[in-house]
């Protein structure tokens, strides 16, 4: 098998939010950086060119999010740009992340103060009152939540760490492109983007902060970005990051989509994982008795590509920590993510329907 | 245009580029979603791009972490080695004074966090002086950062010789690889090293993509930048970018093979650019003319002139002063100013990186031009 692709097989691939496939405007945006001879730094025609496409991408991504573009930091990912918010904007200040954040916030705040979430996963207002009662803090909140899509109150969350002389820092990376909205209509202080899971190429990121706020470089380099992150940009796929936003889909209109995956999934015994406001292309469904990663190796045999959480470092399947603070006990190790990425269609979602309805009902745990 | 500054960037390869394509395309899962079949593929795909890019350096496959760049590389290196040991034991980190802005950053910058940086000259010829590094390691030191190959003279340190004198000393040796990787055969175990940095875009591969190299046996400890989902055995979080580190694999494998010729073609390309520069410019200095010197590299003095004006008179030619990060700045460059050039000699500079793209009839092009911008640059006086 060295050297060559496995056999492929058709594949429905419903697993948008570990990465969105490429959209096409974000594929040509890629090919045209690809083909673009020159480092950014650089003032010869070259570079110019190159410097050129880097800066088009960051006043298109800042005009996305309402920002100046002198406030987009470019990183290698989410993941980065995180680390990057929470170690640049911590000084001083107690840090409080919400239970259901991402692995990236988790490991990159490891003495923060809780926030518990609901049962629908939606993190608890009163309890951040008395969070933020106890001294200045920053509060990283996920705007959407990578396994659930529950969406957090963020513009609530964000009036209560004004009040309170907090800051806030929203992990956007999963609601960036599937929804509209700005930095100052959230009320945020700074956003974490991901290129790959809004459908550009993996390999780019940002951070935006509001204007006036500033962050100590995690990557010392050649003063690039302002000094808040060194290295060579990552041409082609910031160039596809800022490609693939701009794209006039309305995402609202998968939720009928999900909608009917998900009333399938309940006819053939699942119970839906998180409630209320939700992105409208994610869903997670338990199936009480049955192990996630059994569901999903069914699955994926049957042709249907799925995720029991997060893609992450392991690649085993852990209980889910999102599922477990929402108090879901047992059935925390038993509920799978279908996320429907920007090109699904009602064939695909069908042919989960039957396949879903083809699991076991019940295996041993 | 005629592009002659490789140093900064390389093109990338088309074969890279198509590589990369099915990857960017039909088979974009997230190489850590072993759960499915595509995340798999892309995980297969990635694990034999790591096989090239270790090969190309002789080292295993699990010892080169994935970065976003050279820049990443350098700093978790140097950071995180200083990190993982502390400042219980030996606090001196050395380095050299021609290094990359981010590796001269990085060290200073760990003055905050305790420990000691100290940053060793080089003679005229660009090259640091054995009993210079010998004299400095007599204080226990943590750990030794020497680049290979200069970004801007292209001048190739001894690290055969440097890095044993840093072994005996009991220090970690570090070097930054970049300008390295693809123009000399490197040999990680030959050359003793523990922690190795790499970049694709410098040998015909995409931005956005580097390696460390940390040796295992026996094992180098590291304390990651930051931290995440535990990606690359916790030494760097984020999803891999399975697409730029197929096109990197690629670049390497490329690289590899063209070890064999592509020197000898580019230095015969240098050695005719040189010819027709002297004879049309004279007076014309190489500054490097004392020390080897990677093949595609031309670091020149034009005589009575700024070299910032000569290459604003040729604009149709891609050359530079100096490091890509800092051309924009007026201040001279500081791998220059530490061979002894004085601030006008500097500012004379030009920097000319030949590469793979380069054809006999770009030299031609080129060296007409610059030659001819050059006379117009010259003041006045300097013509008579």
């Amino acid at each position: 098998m060295d050297g060559m692709l496995a056999p492929r097989r058709p594949l429905i691939y419903l697993d948008a939010n570990a990465t969105e496939p490429l959209r096409p405007q974000a594929r040509a945006a890629v090919l045209a950086a690809l083909d673009a001879v020159g480092n950014p730094s650089s003032i010869h025609a070259a570079g110019r060119g190159a410097r050129r496409l880097l800066e088009d991408a960051r006043s298109r991504i800042a005009a996305r999010f309402g920002m100046a573009a002198a406030d987009v930091v470019f990183t290698s990912g989410g993941t980065e740009a995180n680390a990057l918010a929470l170690a640049g904007l911590s000084g001083g200040r107690r840090v409080i992340i919400g239970a259901t954040e991402h692995d990236a916030v988790r490991a990159a705040a490891p003495g923060a103060a809780v926030l518990p979430v609901s049962r629908a996963g939606a993190a608890d207002l009163s309890a951040l009152e008395q969070l933020l009662a106890e001294g200045p803090a920053l509060l990283c909140l996920m705007m959407a939540n990578n396994e659930t899509g529950v969406l957090h109150p963020i513009a609530e969350a964000a009036q209560l760490c004004r009040r309170y002389g907090a800051l806030l820092h929203v992990d956007a990376v999963q609601a960036a492109g599937r929804m509209a909205f700005t930095l100052d209509g959230l009320g945020a202080d700074s956003l974490a983007l991901s290129g790959h899971k809004l459908g550009g190429p993996p390999g780019a990121g940002a951070l935006l902060l509001r204007t006036g706020l500033d962050v100590q470089a995690l990557i010392a380099g050649g003063g690039q970005e302002r000094g808040r992150r060194g290295g060579t940009p990552a041409l082609p796929a910031i160039a596809g990051f800022a490609a693939a936003l701009d794209h006039d889909q309305d995402m609202a209109a998968m939720a009928p989509l999900r909608d009917r995956a998900e009333a399938a999934a309940c006819a053939a015994g699942a119970i839906v994982c998180g409630g209320g406001a939700r992105l409208p292309n994610t869903t997670c469904l338990a199936r009480p008795g049955v192990r996630a990663d059994t569901q999903v190796i069914a699955l994926d045999l049957a042709g249907i590509a799925v995720s029991a959480g997060a893609a992450c470092s392991s690649g085993k399947v852990a209980r889910s920590h999102v599922l477990s603070a929402m108090g879901l006990g047992e059935l925390a190790g038993c509920a799978i993510r279908v996320s429907l990425p920007w090109n699904a269609t009602e064939a695909d979602v069908d042919a989960f329907a039957t396949a879903y309805a083809a699991l076991p009902a019940r295996m041993a745990a | 245009m005629i592009y002659l500054d490789n140093q900064a960037t390389t093109a990338c390869d088309p074969a890279v580029v198509a590589a990369m394509m099915p990857y960017f395309l039909e088979e974009f899962g997230n190489p850590h979603s072993a759960e499915h079949a595509m995340g798999e593929r892309a995980a297969d795909a990635v694990a034999r791009a790591r096989g090239h890019i270790a090969a190309l350096i002789g080292a295993e496959p699990r010892e080169i972490v994935l970065t976003s760049g050279a820049t990443e590389a350098n700093n978790l290196a140097i950071k995180g080695a200083a990190r993982q040991a502390g400042t219980a034991g030996p606090h001196r980190i050395v380095t050299v004074a021609t290094e990359h802005k981010c590796v001269l950053q990085t060290v200073l910058d760990l003055a905050d966090e305790g420990f000691e940086p100290v940053v060793l000259p080089v003679d005229r010829n660009g090259l640091l002086d054995p009993d210079r590094l010998r004299h400095a390691l007599r204080t226990p030191t943590l750990l030794v950062s020497i680049m290979a190959v200069n970004n801007e003279t292209g001048v190739i340190q001894d690290l055969a010789a440097l890095g044993a004198i840093a072994r005996q000393a009991g220090a970690l040796l570090h070097s930054d690889l970049a300008q390295a990787a693809g123009k000399i055969a490197l040999d990680v175990g030959t050359m003793g090293l523990h922690l190795g940095s790499l970049s694709a875009h410098k040998l015909y591969g995409p931005k956005g993509i580097g390696a460390l190299y940390v040796r295992r046996r026996p094992r180098v400890r590291l304390k990651p930048l930051f931290s995440g989902g535990g990606q690359e055995r916790g030494l760097r979080s984020g999803t891999v970018p399975a697409p730029l580190v197929v096109g990197f694999g690629e670049a390497c494998r490329l690289a590899a093979i063209h070890l064999a010729s592509e020197p000898a073609r580019i230095a015969g390309l240098r050695a005719h650019m040189a010819r027709r520069l002297e004879a049309d410019i004279p007076g014309l200095i190489h500054n490097n003319a004392g020390a080897p010197v990677v093949a595609g590299n031309l670091s020149l003095r034009l005589p009575h002139t700024n070299a910032l004006q000569v290459i604003a008179g040729a604009s149709d030619i891609c050359v530079s002063t100096g490091s890509a990060c800092t051309s924009a700045e007026v201040a001279p460059s500081h791998v220059l100013t530490a061979m002894g050039l004085t601030r006008a000699e500097a500012a004379s500079t030009l920097r000319i990186g030949i590469g793979r793209f380069t054809s006999a009839a770009d030299i031609d092009a080129a060296a007409a031009a610059l030659a001819n911008a050059h006379a117009r640059a010259m003041p006045e006086h300097a013509e008579a």
